[in-house]
C-alpha cells in the first residue's frame, strides 16, 4: 500500500517535470533496462537511448492525466523499453534472439502508437524550427518556448524596440505556421 | 502592422491575459468577424503543440542532465562509468578483442609517447601571470629593418612601417567598423600600436580603458582598413554554463594558435566575481584572446593564468563588454562615432562544429603588437 502511494507521488512529480522525482525514477530503473538491452545485442548508449524514449512515454501518458498505471513503473518501463528495443533490432536487422523475459512484461500497444505520433509530431516541429535559420530559431524559441517577453528579446536580440522585434518575430511564426499546418493537415488527411 | 496587432490580441485571448471588458469586446469581434475566429482556432492548435514541443524539450533535456548526474556519482551503471555487472560482461563477450586491442594499443602509446618526448620541444618553466607576450623582435622586422634598429628607436614615435614592436596580445573585432576589445595590459603604456592577421597589418589606437575589469577598446585607424560585412559571433550577456566546452584563438607566437577546453568555474581566481575559470592551456599573448562557446558566443575574454600552474586560465566574462561599451559612449557623449558603435545580435556560426567556427572567426581576431 505504501509503495503503491510512493509510486503515484512519483509519477504526479514526474508529470510536472520535478527533477527529484524523475531522478528517483531513473535510478531505480536504469540498471534494469541496461541490463536487458545489453544482454540482447545492445550496448551501454543503445540502453541510454532506448530508457530515456521509455521515459518519455511514461511522461507522456502522466501527462495525458492517467496517473494509474495498473502496474508498477517497474513494469511498465521494461515493457516499454523491451517493446522499444525488438523494434530498434527489427530496423537495424540486426539479428535477436528471443528476448528472454527478466520481468514480467504489460501490452503496452495502445500508448506505444500514442507515442509514436506524438514523436513523429514533435520531430517534425523540430525540422521546422531548425529550418527557419536564424535569427528565426533563436526568436520563436525565446517566445514561445522559454516564454521571455518581448521587451526582453527586443534587449536581447539588439532590436531597437519591442515593436521592431514583434515584426521579425511575426514573419518568422507565419513562415513556422505554414511549414506546421501542411505536415498537419498531409497527417491528418492521410489518416 | 495590423496583422501583428490582430495576432498579438489573439495570443493575449488564448493565453487568458485580457481583463474582462477586454475579453467581452474581442469575443464579439470574434463573432462577427469569421476570419477572426478561424485564426483564434488555428491558432490555439498551433501553440498547444507549441507549449507540448516545448515540455517535450525540456524533459528531454532533464533526462539528459539526471543521467549525467546520476552516471557521475555512480548510481547507475553507465557507460562511462563501467559497473561491476558490465564489466564482466564485456569481458566474456570481448576477451579476445580485448587483449589484441591492449596490446595494440600499449605498442601505440609508448611509440607515440617515446615520439612526442624527443620531438616536443623544452618549453621555459611557466611563470607569468598576464599572459601578454614578448614578440620575438627579430620576426617581426624584416631584414632591411635590422640595420635600422638603432634609428628606429630613436624615432619611435613615427609611425611608419619600421616600428619595432616589441610586447603583444590578441585583441577581437566587435564591430564592423574596425573596434576591437583586448586586455588593458596588453596596451598599457603603449606608445604604438598595431593589430595585424591574415587579413593585413593596420595601425591602432585605444579608444577606452577600464583597469578594474582589465578592458581596453582598440579601433583600427588606418587607411587601408576595409570594414568588415558583419561579425560571425555575438557577445554573451550571461556568464556560461558550466562545463560547456569552449574554445579560444589567439597568438601566442606569430601564427595564429587555437584551444580547446571548457568552463570550470563561474568565478576566476580566488573567487573573483568578474572573471571566470577555464580548463584550457594558455601562453603568453593569448591575452585578449576571445572565449567563444559552441552557440557562437563570446563568453570571455582570456586574461590570465595562476603562476605555477598549468592547464587553467582565468578570463574576464564577456558581457562586461557591454558595460565597458556604455562607459565609453557616456565619457564620449558629444562624438557620434562612438555612439555608433554597435554589437552583433546574431550568431551566424551558432551549433557548428568548431572546426568550422574557427574558419569564419579567425579573421576576426588579431595579434595585437605594441611597443
Amino acid at each position: 500500500m505504501k509503495q503503491a502511494i510512493n509510486e503515484k507521488e512519483l509519477l504526479q512529480g514526474l508529470a510536472v517535470n520535478d527533477k527529484k522525482a524523475v531522478e528517483t525514477i531513473y535510478k531505480e530503473n536504469y540498471n534494469m533496462v541496461q541490463s536487458l538491452i545489453i544482454n540482447n545485442n545492445g550496448s551501454a548508449d543503445d540502453a541510454k537511448d532506448i530508457f530515456q524514449e521509455a521515459m518519455i512515454v511514461l511522461y507522456e501518458k502522466v501527462r495525458s492525466g492517467s496517473f494509474e498505471l495498473n502496474c508498477l513503473i517497474k513494469t511498465y518501463v521494461y515493457s516499454v523499453s523491451k517493446r522499444l528495443w525488438l523494434k530498434r533490432l527489427q530496423q537495424l536487422n540486426r539479428y535477436s534472439p528471443p528476448i528472454d523475459d527478466l520481468e514480467s512484461a504489460v501490452p503496452v500497444d495502445e500508448d506505444m502508437e500514442d507515442h509514436e505520433k506524438r514523436d513523429a509530431e514533435f520531430e517534425m516541429m523540430n525540422k521546422a524550427i531548425s529550418s527557419l535559420g536564424e535569427p528565426c530559431k533563436s526568436l520563436l524559441e525565446a517566445y514561445y518556448l522559454q516564454k521571455q517577453n518581448m521587451q526582453v528579446i527586443a534587449a536581447n536580440f539588439g532590436y531597437t524596440n519591442a515593436d521592431n522585434a514583434k515584426n521579425q518575430k511575426y514573419k518568422c511564426l507565419m513562415r513556422l505556421k505554414k511549414i506546421f499546418f501542411s505536415h498537419y493537415k498531409n497527417e491528418n488527411g492521410n489518416g | 502592422m495590423g496583422d501583428t496587432k490582430v495576432l498579438e490580441a489573439v495570443e493575449r485571448y488564448i493565453r487568458g491575459e485580457m481583463n474582462p471588458d477586454e475579453r467581452l469586446h474581442f469575443e464579439n469581434l470574434r463573432k462577427a468577424n469569421g476570419e477572426i475566429d478561424e485564426l483564434v482556432v488555428e491558432h490555439t492548435l498551433f501553440m498547444q503543440q507549441m507549449n507540448r514541443f516545448g515540455e517535450w524539450k525540456k524533459f528531454r533535456s532533464t533526462l539528459h542532465d539526471v543521467h549525467t548526474d546520476l552516471a557521475e556519482q555512480g548510481k547507475i551503471n553507465s557507460a562511462r562509468l563501467t559497473g561491476k555487472a558490465k564489466v564482466v560482461y564485456l569481458w566474456k563477450r570481448y576477451k579476445r578483442v580485448a587483449a589484441i586491442a591492449a596490446s595494440i594499443a600499449g605498442i601505440t602509446t609508448l611509440t607515440i609517447s617515446a615520439l612526442v618526448w624527443t620531438i616536443t620541444p623544452q618549453t621555459a618553466p611557466g611563470e607569468l601571470e598576464k599572459l601578454k607576450g614578448k614578440i620575438n623582435v627579430i620576426e617581426n622586422t624584416t631584414k632591411a629593418q635590422g640595420q635600422e634598429i638603432n634609428k628606429v628607436k630613436n624615432k619611435i614615435s613615427s609611425s611608419d612601417n619600421t616600428i619595432v614592436y616589441t610586447t603583444g596580445g590578441t585583441g577581437f573585432i566587435i564591430d564592423t567598423k574596425g573596434y576591437l576589445v583586448t586586455n588593458v595590459h596588453v596596451v598599457e603604456g603603449a606608445h604604438n600600436i598595431a593589430v595585424q592577421n591574415g587579413r593585413g597589418e593596420y595601425t591602432a589606437k585605444v579608444v577606452y580603458m577600464d583597469a578594474a575589469k582589465d578592458i581596453a577598446i582598440l579601433k583600427i585607424d588606418d587607411e587601408s582598413f576595409k570594414p568588415y560585412v558583419s561579425i560571425p559571433y555575438t557577445i554573451s550577456r550571461s556568464s556560461g554554463r558550466l562545463a560547456e566546452p569552449i574554445f579560444t584563438l589567439g597568438y601566442p607566437r606569430n601564427e595564429v594558435v587555437y584551444g580547446q577546453g571548457y568552463l570550470s568555474s563561474k568565478t576566476g581566481y580566488k573567487g573573483d566575481t568578474l572573471s571566470c575559470q577555464l580548463e584550457l592551456t594558455a601562453n603568453q599573448g593569448n591575452s585578449g584572446s576571445p572565449i567563444l562557446n559552441k552557440k557562437g558566443e563570446v563568453i570571455g575574454i582570456l586574461n590570465g593564468r595562476q603562476k605555477n600552474a598549468e592547464g587553467f586560465s582565468f578570463a574576464i566574462q564577456g558581457k562586461h563588454i557591454y558595460k565597458v561599451l556604455e562607459d565609453l559612449k557616456k565619457d564620449q557623449k558629444k562624438d557620434t562615432l562612438y555612439q555608433r558603435i554597435k554589437l552583433n545580435s546574431r550568431s551566424t556560426i551558432s551549433g557548428m562544429e568548431f572546426q568550422q567556427q574557427v574558419e569564419k572567426v579567425e579573421d576576426y581576431v588579431y595579434m595585437v603588437k605594441v611597443n
